[in-house]
């Protein structure tokens, strides 16, 4: 055990750093707070900037525009984006879950089309997944898709799915036998969402705001050499796809969750509570270092999981505890932000009497998805009662 | 950047689990534990003769050398076997604070013979009113003496010299020395033992470097958060064996959500505080400036999963889990007892608050 950084790691930081510093974009705190749909094509600009420097997929290989990153690496990337307050980038889905899943499953022709505008965000890319009856029991999604010559034709209804309303192209889970178990006749495709009957509606969330879509099929034509992996053999990709989401998507959010803890530190110190700064309140102070405390326990689960990862060469399901513990501690991150900042906690971004814009008003809504997005934790735990300790399966 | 464990980490980790089941299965931890000190002097002899009882202190003094990654392996197999006896007190406790407080030439006199298993010892340091700060500590070294009361005192009966915490330094103090009166208190615990010890014009020597207090203290907080993760682990392998093979309503009980989920939150606990243990002995090791903070991160996560998964571990086994025979309880007891020891979540998230709130330092980097 040694966590202190090797040559090559520390060149890696060091490099990044200098980078960032150059190169993260002064106006970004102007930004920050504003509604995606506005600051998208900002956070597309970064991320064409980080691609231009080679840092837009660091775990990527090098041949796909990558930099061949060990897991401690993409790790380091992380800490070092929230060291230097860096925004997101757009393409988060094709960078982190669905890049990772052509480079496994796809043709070399594949890759070759699909990879470089994943990169430059020239290309945005949705997870069509979810449906209306296939949530938590995914595998027995009906969307299905019809071999008609060398194209598939795709009918059927897809939910919760993000980014669509800015997709260009869609990893799509599809039926395409029928037939046989629910997990043996599933096939991805790779779907232009300009395809002729396409239908994109806004889903409108409880926090007002329509992050997500439904998306609908009818008789769209997809080319059959779209097809990710093989035929029939969906079931994996998609878990591949899954196992991307939950293994390193908990990396990513450091940066988020950092810079919401320090920004939660300063706000207490300003904060009068009984004639004195919050943070000198006795029960908001163990409230902060308890936050601040798991997010560094998070950290470390997410570098101790990678260096597991790196001895066995497979993410396993250990990536569960990531999604169980960064979901719920971020709930609790929030609700630490309402109890800080009290009836102003409510006020939304638009009054200007609002807190940071509104983010903690948003935030407080948004993060009571976590749970549930990208397998609920109840769907997290049953992976660990069966898959890590060897219970028998409850479903 | 390895945050798993070296191929000699991993051997020490291994032989440890397998000296402690042999030498120390349950039966002989039930045992020791009806004994008036849940000591044994040919285990002891036994764990001094594999290197254990000199594991992180210097080789001139008679010790292995190794480091606190080593100490806190070591640490998570005793907790998982329920080790009773002065260990952590010898070792984490007494051992840690000679290295960081003691003169050569203290060192020959106390810390070597702790080195080579000859010697048990203890720290005393709490008082009436139970702080773990110093700076709330009464008792204070006049003229070569101690006076005073010395609570929780663990494993004291066994010692055969004491390190004793006073307002102005830090003491050694023999155990048959004048006026020193040892009596038992009735902890939770039966595996560690606790005493009130008074003092009455006891002599007392002063060591070297009262400062280095503060640091051996981190270094036993470590390794109690070890030996808590330790038995956290085993917790959760007696609830999940049992929920397997336990069968209600014609199926293992382990088949159903609301058991399979509680094993679940028992193995993310368990896991995280173990993230926190070897992240906090690492950064004492390498002395990063942030090792305090990842001490009190690591006490302060244990000592309330180590308390959720037990309560957990017990409602799974439903009535058998509320037995004696049940050895689950056992666990339950030692975790409440570590719970409290050198400063429960409480004492450590305001201790959090105080480095990081308001040092202003929010900032921790692995770099």
């Amino acid at each position: 055990m040694d966590l202190n950084l090797n040559a090559e790691e520390k060149q890696f930081r060091d490099e990044l750093r200098a980078w960032l510093s150059a190169n993260v974009p002064k106006d970004w705190p102007e930004w920050r707070e504003k509604p995606l749909e506005e600051s998208f094509p900002y956070l597309r600009a970064w991320q064409r900037k980080l691609h231009d420097g080679r840092w837009a997929a660091v775990s990527w290989p090098k041949e796909y525009g990558g930099r061949s990153a060990t897991l401690m690496q993409q790790a380091l990337f992380w800490e070092e984006m929230a060291r230097a307050q860096a925004p997101s980038m757009a393409n988060s889905l094709g960078l982190g879950l669905i890049g990772p899943t052509i480079i496994a499953y796809g043709t070399e022709a594949q890759k070759q089309r699909f990879i470089p505008k994943i990169l430059s965000a020239e290309e945005i890319w949705c997870q069509g997944f979810s449906e209306p009856n296939a949530g938590s029991d995914l595998a027995s999604l009906q969307t299905e898709a019809r071999l008609d010559g060398d194209h598939y034709v795709v009918n059927g209804q897809k939910v919760w799915t993000s980014f669509g309303w800015v997709g260009d192209w869609c990893e799509l889970v599809v039926r395409t036998d029928p037939n046989v178990p629910k997990h043996k006749g599933l096939t991805v495709l790779l779907v232009d969402m300009k395809s002729p009957g396409v239908e994109v509606r806004p889903l409108r969330q409880m926090t007002g705001e329509s992050e997500f879509n439904e998306l609908f099929f009818r008789d769209v034509r997809v080319p059959a050499e779209n097809v990710l992996g093989k035929v029939n053999d969906g079931w994996n990709v998609a878990v591949s796809t899954l196992m991307y989401e939950r293994g390193s998507y908990g990396a990513r959010l450091y940066l988020i969750f950092k810079r919401n803890i320090e920004r939660l530190i300063e706000l207490a110190r300003t904060v009068q509570r009984n004639g004195r700064p919050a943070s000198g309140d006795p029960l908001l102070r163990q409230k902060l270092a308890q936050c601040y405390a798991e997010i560094e326990i998070m950290r470390l689960n997410q570098l101790r999981a990678f260096s597991r990862i790196t001895a066995t060469g497979v993410p396993g399901p250990e990536g569960s505890i990531q999604k169980i513990f960064w979901s719920e501690l971020n709930q609790r991150v929030q609700q630490i932000a309402q109890e800080l900042l009290g009836p102003y906690g409510q006020v939304a971004g638009g009054d200007r009497r609002a807190v940071d814009k509104g983010i903690w008003s948003y935030g407080y809504l948004r993060t009571r998805g976590n749970t549930i997005e990208a397998g609920t934790s109840e769907v997290q735990r049953n992976i660990i009662g069966h898959f890590v300790l060897g219970l028998p399966r409850s479903y | 950047m390895e945050f798993g464990l070296s191929e000699s980490q991993r051997l020490l980790k291994d032989n440890a689990r397998k000296f402690f089941a042999g030498e120390c299965p349950m039966e002989e931890v039930r045992r020791l534990m009806e004994t008036d000190t849940a000591y044994d002097e040919a285990l002891w002899a036994k764990m001094a003769e594999q290197g254990y009882t000199g594991i992180i202190f210097p080789e001139e003094f008679g010790g292995v050398g190794l480091g606190k990654v080593e100490l806190i392996l070591l640490m998570e197999e005793a907790g998982r076997a329920l080790l009773p006896g002065p260990f952590f007190s010898t070792v984490a406790l007494a051992g840690a604070a000679l290295d960081a407080t003691a003169t050569p030439e203290q060192k020959k006199k106390y810390l070597a013979p702790i080195c080579s298993g000859e010697a048990r010892s203890t720290v005393a340091m709490l008082e009436g009113a139970a702080s773990s700060d110093v700076a709330d500590l009464r008792m204070a070294g006049a003229n070569g003496e101690l006076t005073g009361e010395k609570l929780f005192v663990p494993d004291a009966a066994v010692a055969n010299f004491m390190i004793v915490v006073a307002r102005d330094g830090v003491f050694v103090v023999d155990a048959k020395a004048r006026g020193v009166d040892i009596e038992p208190m009735a902890g939770m615990d039966p595996t560690r033992k606790l005493y009130a010890v008074q003092f009455n014009h006891t002599p007392a020597e002063k060591l070297g470097n009262g400062a280095g207090l503060a640091l051996a203290l981190d270094i036993a907080v470590a390794a109690l958060v070890a030996e808590m993760v330790g038995g956290m682990q085993r917790t959760l392998e007696i609830t999940v064996e049992y929920a397997k093979m336990r069968k209600q309503f014609g199926k293992p009980i382990g088949m159903f959500q609301a058991v399979q989920h509680q094993c679940a939150d028992m193995y993310v606990e368990t896991e995280s505080a173990r993230s926190a243990a070897y992240y906090a002995a690492w950064a004492l090791e390498e002395n990063v400036p942030d090792a305090a903070v990842a001490v009190s991160i690591a006490k302060m996560y244990a000592s309330d999963a180590g308390r959720a998964v037990g309560n957990r571990g017990i409602q799974v086994h439903g009535g058998m889990g509320f037995t004696w025979e049940n050895d689950l309880h056992l666990y339950y007891r030692r975790a409440k007892a570590s719970e409290t020891t050198l400063g429960d979540s409480t004492t450590h998230r305001e201790r959090i608050a105080r480095l990081v709130i308001d040092a202003g330092a929010a900032s921790t980097q692995s770099a």
